[in-house]
Parts: C-alpha cells; structure tokens; sequence
C-alpha cells in the first residue's frame, strides 16, 4: 500500500520536476563517463578488424545509435501503454520529450550505417531488412512528433500520439518481416550483414558507448520533460511558486 | 596498450579516416547541438511564463 | 438495419461524389508513367505492380481525410459516439463504406490499366485479387490515420505522413504477389497476403474518438 502511494507521488509533475532536475546533473556525468571510458577502449585500445580494417569503429556508435533509436520508441510505446490505460499525466510529457532524441538517434544511425556500407560494401545504401526498417522508424518518430505538434489540446494530443505509438509498435516486426521477404523476392544486393566474432576489447568498447547513448537520452530527455511540464502545467501554484522563485 | 604508432595514423584510420570522422564528428555535433537547443527552449519557455504570470497578477490587482 | 449497413449506406451520399475524381486521380497516375520512363513493353511489364500498387495507395489515402470530416462538422459522428451501437461496429461500417466507394473501383479499374502495361491475363487476375485483398486493409490502417487527424489544421499532409509508413507491408506483399505472377514464380505469394488483413480492424475502433 505504502509502495503504491509512493509511485503515484513520483508519477505526480510537482514531485517529479525537482527529482528530475536533481538527477539531471548525474545522468550528464555518468554518460561523459562512460563515454569517454568506450571511446578510449574502441578508439584507442580496441585491434584492428581482419576483415574491415579500421572502418569498423564505426560501430562504435553505429549499434548503440541503433539499440537506442529502437529501445526509445518501445519505451515511449510503454509510457503510451500506460498512458491509455491509467490515465496518467506524465507519461504523455514522458513520450513527447522522448520523442526528438529518438528520431536523432534513427537519423544517426542511418547516416553512420551509410558511412560504413559505402567503403565495405561499396553502396551508401542497399534496400537491406534492417536498413529500411529503420527508415520507417525515422518516419514513425516524425508522424508522432507531427501529430502531437499538430493537436493544441494536450490530452487529446497524449491520446492521439499513445495511438499511433501503440499502432507503430505492433506494426514495426510486420515491416520489418514484410521487407525482409521482399528482399529473398527480389534477391536483391547479397549483402551479408553477420558480423565476424568480435574481440572482448571491441564489445567491452561497444556496450560502454551503448551505456554513454542511454544515460545521454535520459539525461536529455528529463532536461526536455522539465520544459514540457512547466508549460503545461502553468496555471497550477507550484508551477507558479517555480517561477515567483529563485529559477532562472 | 595503445593501438596507434602515431597521432597522424589515428587521424588516417587505415584509409577509412573520411567515414570514421565522418560518423563520430556528425554524432558529436549532434549531441552537442540538442542539449543546447534543448536549454534555450527552456530559457524561451520560461520567461514568457513568467511574462504571462505578471500580466495576470497585475490583471487580477487592477 | 444493422449499424454497420446503416452507417455505410449513410455514407453513400457525400462520398459518391468525390469517387469519381479519386478514380481518376488513379487513371491518370498510372497513366503518366509509361509517358515517365518510356514505351518498352518489358521494362513497363517488370514496373507495372508497384506503379499500379503506389498509385492504389495514394488514391486510397486522397479520399480518407473525408472518412469521418463530413459527420464530425454536422454533429452526426457525436450522436453515432453516443448512440446504442457499439462504436467498433461504427467504425467498421464507416471502413467497410470506405473500402466500397474506394478500394472495390480501383479493383476494377487496374485490371484495365494492366493492360496498357502489357500484363499477361494471369497477371491480370493476381492483381484484380491483390488489390480486392489489400485495400480493406488500406481503408483499415487509414481509418486510424482519420481518426487521429479528425479536424487538424494540415490534417490531409499529416493524414499521409502518419498512415504511408504503415501501409508498407501492404504495398510489399500486394505489388509482390503481382510480381510473382510476371516473374513466373506462380501466385502462391498471394496467401502471404491474407495475414496482416485482419489486422487493422482489431486496431481501427479505438482509434476513433470524437474530440470534445
């Protein structure tokens, strides 16, 4: 029961935005940390591939641009979900401050898996499974960001985006199978994605640099969720009280 | 422990130094560039709140 | 009456206008092509499925912005919300009408315009199918799209960013049945089809809700 009222207290904007101010600070360093630790592991430390040579540490922040761009869009599904089903105000400002670091991270994965498939497979761009599904992601995250910009009553907006976030999500495997079909169809470029065995130096550096993305997104993410509550709620007095006093 | 003899090898990445700095140098402008955008929308957002909580104050003492 | 032959008859009215406008919308894409790439006889037989798939997609979207505006501006959608039936039954009716003004012409109409890409008669009868199969999904996924957009400023280019992306699995499996056929690697592919169909029917009544 004590358990219980706690989260509804967390869940309430008032007690969050301090608690997501406080954590802001840790979240930034915890990221620069692990950052810096993957970059000198794979930049630094990490051999040379037999096979790609040095290209290869781009996938240094390739994978964790990927892992991120999909895990950020099943999180805000998640905020979605219980959005819908509980009725709850933070997890619509969750999913929209969520939603533009999720792009980002689509985009930049796309642009470095060009960088990389140009000189090992000599094409900025093959219809691969994985390389379009990603495209559609980057579309998902900017029809969400469309539709919620578009809808200037917030709880219509939170219920609309919920929608299409929950839509999406049941819709990205039935893409991502459909082109990957489409593909064996068309027996288009053979490109073989499968990554030779890496060295432990090599994943080690991968998974901080995954580490460093999340804790990025997070700390981004809380710094956006502040604003969007400020906005939202201004017509409440702790809001009010927030601005009446020392914040700048 | 170091993988590189020197700095100019480490810039040259075996031939691939174009995609390499290409990929990190747009990530790192990236996320050098959201946080700061993120920042000043926050600036914006709260001294017009600001604004309109004054305007309404003087409103409801007039 | 059931409510969902009452709601697709109601519609009968104000869609049947626009119909013939969004069908040549249709004609007239696909017609353009050949004009686009050239008269070869083998390229527009290789292009064929996905031109007539693409131009079926965007026709099918031209037309759904109407799905639910027209009730939402005179108050009917509000009485249909708060009415007895079921609101799922609504919205599969509003769909099924959709569908019938839209998706079931362009299933006639295509196999014309395979002709003029030189399509074989077996070709001819995949895609007649395909498009009957698919577009029930299309009027589906789009009913979720109007939905969402019902009365936003922008709401046609929002409409089409919103629902182009999801109707990509629909595109693929529907262009490839065609492909399938004109390749020689017989018609199988069409079962694949059958899968994502009902689909978008367990996720279009939610997706309706009148706003406030």
């Amino acid at each position: 029961m004590k358990d219980r009222f706690n989260l509804y207290r967390f869940a309430s904007p008032a007690t969050f935005y301090p608690l997501a101010g406080a954590l802001i600070p840790w979240f930034v360093a915890v990221s620069v940390v692990f950052g810096l630790a993957g970059l000198w592991l794979g930049m630094l430390v990490a051999p040379t591939d037999f096979q790609q040579g040095e290209g290869y540490r781009i996938i240094f922040i390739h994978v964790p641009a990927s892992w991120m761009s999909m895990f950020i869009y099943l999180v805000m599904a998640g905020w979605a979900a219980i959005g819908l089903a509980f009725n709850t105000r933070l997890s619509g400002m969750m999913a929209q401050a969520l939603a533009p670091t999720g792009a980002l991270m689509a985009f930049l994965s796309l642009w470095t898996g060009a960088l990389w498939g140009k000189p090992m497979w000599g094409a900025w761009w093959v219809w691969d499974a994985r390389l379009t599904s990603e495209l559609i992601l980057l579309f998902l995250y900017i029809g969400y960001m469309a539709l919620t910009a578009a809808i200037d009553d917030v709880k219509r907006a939170d219920k609309a985006g919920g929608l299409l976030l929950l839509v999406g999500v049941v819709n990205i495997p039935i893409i991502y199978f459909s082109v990957k079909w489409w593909n064996t169809l068309h027996q288009g470029s053979s490109v073989n994605l499968t990554k030779s065995s890496m060295a432990e130096t090599m994943l080690w550096g991968m998974l901080l640099m995954a580490m460093c993305f999340w804790m990025y997104a997070i700390a981004v993410a809380l710094m956006r969720v502040r604003t969007i509550m400020l906005e939202r709620e201004r017509h409440t007095d702790w809001v009010k009280a927030e601005l009446a006093g020392g914040e700048k | 422990m170091i993988h590189w003899n020197s700095f100019a090898d480490f810039i040259a990445m075996g031939g691939y130094g174009f995609y390499v700095w290409g990929s990190f140098g747009a990530t790192a402008l990236i996320m050098a560039i959201e946080p700061i955008v993120v920042a000043r929308n926050r600036k914006n957002t709260i001294a017009r709140l600001k604004r309109q909580l004054r305007a309404e104050t003087r409103n409801t003492a007039e | 009456m059931s409510p969902q032959s009452s709601a697709a008859t109601s519609n009968w009215p104000c869609d049947v206008r626009p119909t013939s406008s969004r069908h040549c919308f249709f004609v007239i894409v696909v017609s353009l092509f050949p004009l686009g790439i050239g008269p070869e006889p083998d390229l527009l037989r290789k292009l064929a499925p996905g031109v007539l798939w693409v131009a079926a997609l965007l026709a099918t979207m031209l037309s759904l912005p109407r799905m639910f505006a027209d009730d939402h501006r005179d108050g009917t959608l509000e009485q249909l919300a708060l009415a007895p039936h079921p609101l799922g039954l609504v919205v599969t009716g509003k769909v099924i009408a959709h569908w019938l003004v839209s998706g079931l012409p362009l299933a006639l109409i295509a196999p014309v315009l395979g002709i003029q890409f030189d399509l074989s008669a077996d070709a001819l009868i995949v895609l007649t199918g395909a498009i009957l199969l698919g577009t029930p999904a299309l009027s589906g996924i789009g009913a979720i799209g109007a939905a969402l957009t019902l009365g936003l400023r922008g709401g046609g280019v929002l409409l089409s960013l919103l629902v182009l992306p999801l109707y990509i699995p629909v595109l693929i499996f529907g262009a490839g049945a065609v492909d399938a056929t004109v390749s020689g690697l017989g018609e199988r592919a069409t079962c694949h089809c059958s899968p994502h169909l009902p689909l978008p029917h367990l996720a279009s009544p939610p997706g309706h809700r009148p706003p406030p």
